[in-house]
């Protein structure tokens, strides 16, 4: 029988160590595809870490919202854009000292001002939404919905501008296509158009009497 | 047992690494916006972390907000790359100094 605590670091330790190997694996892989894969890959294993914690909701967006349509994005990007590897990887290992010493020297400075060791005290205790008696979805929802209403109301208009904003900087308009310009018909004039002619009445011509008829 | 720390140390590893990801690839701009992918992972590990062991609902409702804004300035960023590409045909850094800033 195994310690369901043990199982849990077992588990973290596991996905943690796919995250970073990921992460890795993007900033250090030739190809962009297989770079783009791996952050999947990446964000993939810290929804499971999130799960983890008890925040499910979160996990599942990060897959929907990351997963599912910003890597998707980035894939078909990387895909159509035609890039040459031979210069693009002209700098790397010019670069690759100095990236790994500021990079070491960063963590190590993070974990001496954070404080591990008064951190590691800390046990995950309760989760705070069983506390409430509710669901982490709803224990989320009830804050969004009524703390945060209006940072929620400015984050879709924030989406809504990036949407705009995508679409009118990728539009190109070419000049061999035929299309219809919207603000030309709605500006157009009807006397531009057509032309009423006023003409006298006049009635057919009368028979006349050298007519044969008809046999 | 799964203390605070774990997921601090995770945190701060997943940013230096993309930190170094900053440095090392200098020639293309789309590995430099996946590595601001990476960091803003690491900012949200430590939301979910904080939220979780303090009991406070606020650091989950920032990572949803942080998710939106990526979200938005990833499609803004990839918009703003393939029309580099269209323009001047390289994705390397070195090479887009027509400002000359």
């Amino acid at each position: 029988m195994i310690d369901t605590n043990l199982l849990q670091l077992i588990c973290f330790y596991g996905f943690a160590a796919v995250t970073v190997g990921a992460a890795l694996a993007v900033i250090s892989l030739k190809n962009s595809v297989h770079a783009v894969l791996s952050l999947v890959l990446a964000f993939f294993s810290t929804a499971c870490i999130w799960l983890l914690a008890e925040a499910e909701f979160l996990a599942i967006a990060l897959i929907v919202v990351y997963v599912g349509a910003v890597m998707v994005l980035f894939l078909f990007v990387v895909m159509m854009l035609d890039i040459k590897m031979e210069q693009v990887r002209e700098g790397f290992i010019r670069y690759l000292p100095v990236g790994i010493i500021v990079a070491l020297v960063m963590l190590a400075e993070m974990l001496a001002l954070i404080g591990v060791r008064a951190m590691h005290a800390h046990v995950m205790g309760a989760n705070p939404a069983t506390v409430a008696g509710l669901s982490n979805t709803a224990w989320l929802g009830e804050a969004l919905y009524s703390q945060y209403l209006l940072p929620f109301e400015v984050a879709a208009l924030i989406l809504t501008v990036g949407v705009v904003v995508a679409v009118a900087l990728t539009l190109r308009h070419r000049g061999d296509k035929k299309h219809e310009s919207a603000s030309e018909q709605v500006r157009v004039n009807p006397r531009d158009r057509i032309r009423v002619v006023k003409m006298a009445p006049s009635r057919p011509d009368e028979p006349t009497s050298s007519e044969e008829p008809l046999q | 047992m799964i203390t605070l720390s774990h997921f601090i140390v995770l945190g701060a590893v997943l940013f230096c690494i993309a930190v170094a990801g900053l440095f090392i690839n200098r020639k293309n701009v789309i590995v430099l916006l996946m590595a601001i992918e990476l960091m803003l992972l690491a900012v949200n590990m430590n939301f979910v972390a904080f939220s979780r062991f303090l009991g406070d609902v606020s650091g989950q409702v920032f990572v949803f907000f942080i998710l939106t804004v990526a979200a938005a300035e990833s499609a803004i960023g990839l918009a703003i790359l393939v029309l580099l590409f269209r323009n001047r045909s390289t994705v390397n850094v070195a090479e887009i100094d027509s400002m000359k800033g």
